[in-house]
């Protein structure tokens, strides 16, 4: 899956500009210009050499996969059998008696996956959270009668559960404390609800100081904010693209980039994930030959991108991306949802991590949900563009503008991480988040777990591949009291369910020993160490970084 | 003490005979019946192999030996 030539970058030059001959013209042109930013920052250089694995697995473990999904869609056949001739009560929706005749209300068939796959192991998901998610909360216990189907709680409480599936990144969900003492007087001098859109009454002065403060804090001309991350996306794509419009979007981005290209009405392309050569074909194949059948030049091409991914944990090939669409003049949208405040070396995304200049980025749009603690999303860019969306957003339109108090908490946390609270308290953030990520990556790495994505990504997702194997594992997570999210088949592809760990800067070193423990554990249990790339466990290593790093 | 040792190990074997076919997450009543279909299937394929092989075999070492055979009076 991931381009082994490509996107190394050290000691501050594009080494894989020379392999990949479509780049050659545009690479030496941004080369030059990278170097140039990263020495003018004057940041400490970062040895940058972009390490994204895909391992694939055995193919005994495809073999019994595949073989384990053939089981249970013939005991799905059987059961839907039953249920269809009665022997068997149907819990699923169906039509009353009289409608029978009637042109079918449910799609049975469509269902099937859920119906007889997903229901039996249906107790890893939706589990009731009865606290603040911080790195431990507490759950309520549930049990189910009849197979999942119905659940009942027990009343009991499972306290002190170590949390690996939040997007917790910076630490900054908790419940109330006195650092959230301006968040309290917002919300008394303010209340909570706005009651009105952006383009009505709903313009606070709250809103304004944090825009200028999103503005300054990813180095760019302006922003807007809006009250759902999803819809920030989902209502802004078909702003800014129409028909007549080219959009070239990554395989794997989120649902909700995908609903925003498709209600714009523009033609979708999509290109192989993180794949250069395949984004720089279809570009090439866009501008030589233009519109479908009117051979018409594309009014605009936009690229679609996310800054890290989250089912892969793989971040965006940014220095490529920028000269590919440069030498072809495209539009970029880069959706820094989970990399805002997690990757770069004081927490500003993808474009610090990279050392590329925000302004190269067309558009930057990020989430307040990951790292900030709170909700909403913004987009940020040239002044022109921003002034554009205020305008004609849907979502300034007709969705109800941020709440006071949640604006507050980003206002906090954005000063908190830019250090202009007085204090280094962000940063220091910043960088335990990059240590506990490099530490439990490697230590995972080494246990033998196949991992993918990129080592400096905070979302680690292990390969599990099996459904029985998913369902087992979280189970036992969850009797050792750790939660964690395993993801199988619509969000991920059929044959590759994974868990999916999301590292946090309030976890310590204990608490991650205890899940990697627990993790080793399991794994041998359920014979999931499947990478044939094994090092050997060599404790004193991990004493000796954790001295120099703690120094 | 050893029997104890393998006693666990094929509890560990069942348990991962278990998870892989998904067993583990089919309810009893579908389990009994998955095992006893997979058992009489692999019962049968022993009696087959018991009862077949051998003759097979035999009939296999007749046929190529008589053509070697044949091979080295024609060389004579």
């Amino acid at each position: 899956m991931a381009n082994p030539g490509g996107g190394a970058v050290g000691n501050g030059t594009l080494h894989n500009c020379k392999t990949e001959s479509n780049c050659v013209q545009g690479g030496h042109c941004t080369k030059n210009g990278i170097v140039r930013e990263a020495q003018q920052n004057g940041k400490p250089h970062i040895n940058m050499e972009i390490e994204e694995s895909f391992e694939e697995a055995p193919l005994h473990v495809m073999v019994f996969t595949y073989m384990g999904y053939g089981i249970g869609t013939l005991f799905g056949y059987l059961r839907d059998f039953l249920r269809n001739w009665g022997i068997e009560k149907c819990n699923a929706a169906v039509e009353r008696e009289e409608q029978k005749d009637f042109v079918p209300l449910y799609q049975d068939f469509e269902n099937f996956y859920t119906r007889n796959l997903y229901m039996r192991i249906r107790d890893n998901w939706n589990r009731p959270v009865c606290s603040a998610p911080g790195p431990h909360f507490d759950m309520l216990e549930r049990v189910s009668d009849d197979y999942n189907w119905t659940f009942r709680f027990t009343g009991r409480v499972i306290k002190d559960v170590i949390n690996m599936g939040s997007y917790n990144f910076l630490g900054l969900v908790s419940k109330y404390n006195e650092s959230m003492r301006t968040v309290k007087e917002v919300l008394e001098r303010y209340g909570t609800g706005v009651a009105s859109t952006r383009h009505e009454m709903g313009t606070l002065d709250k809103h304004k100081e944090l825009e200028d403060l999103v503005a300054k804090f990813l180095n760019v001309e302006a922003a807007m904010v809006f009250g759902m991350g999803f819809a920030t996306n989902s209502m802004n794509i078909p702003v800014l693209v129409g028909k007549g419009c080219l959009i070239l979007s990554d395989e794997l981005n989120h649902t909700s980039v995908v609903l925003g290209a498709r209600l714009s009405g523009a033609t979708i392309r999509t290109f192989k994930h993180n794949n250069m050569q395949s984004l720089e074909k279809l570009l090439r194949d866009a501008i030589i030959y233009g519109q479908p059948r009117t051979r018409r030049a594309w009014k605009k091409i936009l690229i679609l991108v996310e800054g890290i991914y989250s089912m892969e944990g793989s971040i965006v090939r940014l220095p490529q991306i920028v000269a590919l669409k440069k030498k072809y003049k495209a539009y970029l949208y880069v959706d820094e949802a989970h990399s805002i405040g997690s990757v770069g070396p004081t927490g500003r995304g993808v474009s610090e991590f990279f050392g590329i200049d925000p302004g190269d980025v067309d558009v930057l749009m990020g989430t307040f949900t990951k790292s900030f603690g709170a909700a909403g999303g913004y987009i940020a860019g040239k002044k022109e563009l921003v002034d554009y969306i205020r305008v004609h957003s849907h979502s300034a339109v007709y969705a109800t503008s941020m709440s006071p108090p949640v604006a507050e908490q980003i206002i906090r946390a954005m000063k908190l991480i830019m250090g202009l609270d007085g204090t280094t308290q962000g940063l220091q953030r910043v960088q335990q988040l990059a240590k506990n990520t490099k530490y439990f990556r490697q230590r995972l790495r080494e246990m033998g777990f196949i991992i993918y994505g990129n080592d400096h990504s905070p979302v680690v997702p292990v390969l599990l591949y099996m459904p029985g194997k998913v369902a087992a594992f979280a189970r036992h997570m969850l009797e050792k009291k750790i939660a964690v999210v395993v993801v199988g088949f619509p969000a991920t592809p059929l044959a590759e369910a994974r868990a999916r760990f999301c590292i946090s800067a309030a976890h310590t070193r204990e608490m991650l020993d205890k899940v990697l423990e627990a993790t080793d554990e399991i794994g041998d249990l359920l014979q999931v160490k499947y990478s044939r790339h094994r090092h050997s466990a060599r404790p004193e290593l991990y004493d000796e970084t954790s001295f120099e790093l703690d120094d | 003490m050893d029997f104890r040792r393998v006693k666990d190990y094929f509890s560990w074997l069942y348990y991962q005979y278990q998870i892989i076919s998904c067993c583990a997450v089919l309810e009893p009543w579908e389990r009994s019946m998955f095992n006893t279909i997979l058992l009489t299937i692999f019962a049968m394929v022993v009696y087959t192999a018991y009862v077949f092989i051998p003759i097979h075999i035999r009939l296999a070492w007749e046929f190529f030996s008589k053509i070697c055979g044949y091979h080295s009076t024609i060389s004579n």
